[in-house]
C-alpha cells in the first residue's frame, strides 16, 4: 500500500532483546527499523520482573553470555540513569536444609571460578542482609552482580536511545527471499520493509518468525504468574529467592512448579514469582500456581502473610528444549538472525545479545563463541 | 433534589456510626467507605508516596487501587468495596499506609 521501505536490518520484535539488537546494530553503524504487531515491550517483555540474574545460572555458554551482558547492562545503566529503574541490588539465594546449602556452596564455588561474584553467608551476616527472612535459615550465598530493571522502561529507553526507526502495529506476515534463498526482508500487513538482513527477536513467537523464513526454530511458551502486593516501604533489599529455583529453571517438567523469587520494587510493591509450567498459550488464571507462589514467599518471609495482594500477571517464557537461546545468524538462510529462546532470563541476556548480534551483522568476529545458540542445532521434527 | 436514595428507592435500615481520623461520620447498612466519606463532603482520603498528593475514589469498581484507605488498621484498604460496619474506624493513608 505504501512505498516500501528499505533499510540495512530489520529487527523484528519490539522487546527487550529486539530493543538491545536495535541499539547495539545501530551503534555498529547501521540503518535499523524495528517492527512489532504490538505496541513496545507488549509480550514477554512487560510480563516478567527485570531480572539481570548471574546467580541462577552454572558455569557454561550461558553464563558467559550472563557475564558479558551484565557488563553491558552496567555501561548502559551510567548512559540512560535512574530512567530504566535500574538497581544493581544483589541477590541471595537462600538454602533452606543444611545439606541444600551443601549443594548451594559446591554450585556456587564453580560459578567463582567462572567469574561470578559468589560469597556463602550465614548467620548474622545473613541476616544484616535481608532482616526479615525467616529465622533458623542454615544460609545461602551472596551474589552481588544480579541487578533489576523496569523492563517496559528499559526496553523503551534502549529503543529510543538506539535512534532506530520503529514500527509498532505492523505483523511480519512474511520474510521475502531472494532466488539464492538470501533474505530480503519483510512483509508486513502494512506493507513491505526491504533490508539484507532480518533479525528474529519476537520471543516466544520467534519460532513462528522462522516458520515464515521456512526453518525450524523449537520455542516453545513456558507460562509464569508472578504476583504483586501493596506498595510497602523498602523491606526487602535484594533478590531473594530460594535455592530450589535453579532446578526448576533447568528443569524439562512441563508440570507446574513453583519456587519463590522474592523482590522489593523501586515503586513499593514487591513482586512474588516465580511459576513455570507448560502449557501453550493459555492465559486462563491459576489459583493452584498463584497459592504455591503466596505459601512460598511467606516461607522466606513471614511478614508477607500479612501483606496484602493486589494482583497477579503472567507472561510466556520462550523456552528452548536445551535452555539456551538462538542467537547469531542461520545458516540455513542467508541474512536471517535470530535472537530469541531466553526463556525467563531475556532482560537480563538482551545487551549480549544485542552486542553479538551486532558484531555478526557488521562481519567481526563475536565476542562469545555462537556455536552453543545456533539455531540450526535442533533436529527437524518428524513431518 | 433527589438523591441516589430516591432514585433507586432505596429502603436501607437505620444509620451507624463509624470515624475517620476520629470525626463521627454517618454510613447506611451495604454503604462503602468511599460512598460513606462522599456522603460526608469528603473526597480524598490518602496521599500518593512519591510526591503527596491526594488521592480517592478514581475507577470506583476495584480496579485502579487509587482510593486505599486504612480501615481498623490495615493499610491499602480499597474503599470503593469495602462495607461499613459500625464503629469502623477510618484514616486517612499517608504513603505506603505502612510505619517505618
Amino acid at each position: 500500500m505504501s512505498k516500501p521501505l528499505t533499510c540495512d536490518v530489520v529487527v523484528i520484535g519490539a522487546g527487550m532483546v529486539g530493543a538491545a539488537c536495535a541499539l547495539y546494530a545501530a551503534r555498529a553503524g547501521l540503518d535499523v527499523l524495528v517492527v512489532d504487531r504490538g505496541g513496545v515491550a507488549g509480550g514477554t517483555t512487560g510480563a516478567g520482573e527485570g531480572n539481570i540474574l548471574v546467580s541462577d545460572k552454572e558455569p557454561g555458554p550461558e553464563l558467559e553470555l550472563a557475564l558479558l551482558s551484565w557488563r553491558l547492562w552496567t555501561e548502559l545503566a551510567a548512559e540512560l540513569g535512574a530512567s530504566a529503574e535500574y538497581e544493581a541490588k544483589g541477590g541471595v539465594v537462600v538454602a533452606s536444609s543444611p545439606g541444600g546449602l551443601t549443594a548451594l556452596e559446591r554450585f556456587a564455588d564453580a560459578q567463582r571460578a567462572a567469574g561470578v561474584g559468589a560469597e556463602p553467608v550465614a548467620g548474622d551476616t545473613l541476616y544484616a542482609l535481608e532482616p526479615h527472612l525467616a529465622p533458623g535459615l542454615p544460609g545461602g550465598v551472596h551474589y552481588p552482580q544480579d541487578g533489576q530493571v523496569m523492563p517496559a522502561l528499559a526496553a523503551a529507553h534502549l529503543l529510543r536511545a538506539s535512534g532506530a526507526r520503529l514500527l509498532t502495529g505492523h505483523r511480519v506476515t512474511d520474510v521475502l527471499r531472494g532466488p539464492d534463498g538470501a533474505v530480503r526482508g519483510v512483509r508486513t500487513d502494512r506493507g513491505d520493509l526491504h533490508a539484507p538482513a532480518v533479525v528474529n527477536a519476537a520471543g516466544t513467537w520467534g519460532g513462528e518468525i522462522a516458520a515464515l523464513a521456512g526453518v525450524h526454530l523449537p520455542v516453545l511458551p513456558r507460562r509464569g504468574f508472578v504476583l504483586v502486593t501493596e506498595p510497602l516501604p523498602r523491606r526487602i533489599r535484594h533478590k531473594v529467592y530460594a535455592a530450589d529455583y535453579v532446578a526448576d529453571v533447568a528443569s524439562d517438567s512441563a508440570a507446574l512448579q513453583t519456587s519463590p523469587v522474592v523482590e522489593g520494587t523501586a515503586a513499593g510493591p514487591v513482586l512474588i514469582g516465580a511459576s513455570r509450567e507448560r502449557v501453550g498459550f493459555d492465559r486462563t488464571f491459576s489459583l493452584p500456581a498463584v497459592r504455591a507462589l503466596a505459601a512460598g514467599a511467606t516461607r522466606l518471609f513471614p511478614f508477607l502473610a500479612d501483606v496484602r495482594a493486589t494482583r497477579a500477571y503472567l507472561g510466556f517464557r520462550p523456552y528452548m528444549p536445551d535452555h539456551l537461546p538462538a542467537v547469531g545468524p542461520d545458516p540455513r538462510v542467508p541474512g536471517l538472525h535470530h535472537a530469541c529462546g531466553h526463556e525467563g532470563a531475556g532482560i537480563g541476556l538482551s545487551t549480549g545479545t544485542g552486542h553479538l548480534v551486532a558484531q555478526a551483522l557488521t562481519g567481526k568476529r563475536p565476542d562469545l563463541d555462537l556455536a552453543p545458540f545456533r539455531p540450526d542445532r535442533f533436529p527437524e521434527e518428524a513431518a | 433534589m433527589s438523591s441516589p436514595l430516591d432514585l433507586a428507592d432505596a429502603r436501607p435500615g437505620p444509620a451507624f456510626t463509624v470515624t475517620l481520623d476520629g470525626r463521627e461520620i454517618e454510613a447506611l447498612p451495604g454503604q462503602t467507605v468511599a460512598a460513606a466519606l462522599w456522603a460526608a463532603g469528603v473526597t480524598s482520603w490518602r496521599t500518593t508516596r512519591g510526591e503527596g498528593r491526594p488521592r480517592g475514589v478514581f475507577c470506583g469498581i476495584g480496579v485502579c487501587f487509587d482510593c486505599l484507605v486504612t480501615v481498623n488498621d490495615r493499610p491499602n484498604r480499597r474503599a470503593c468495596l469495602l462495607p461499613l460496619a459500625p464503629g469502623d474506624v477510618i484514616r486517612t493513608q499517608e504513603g505506603t499506609g505502612h510505619d517505618d
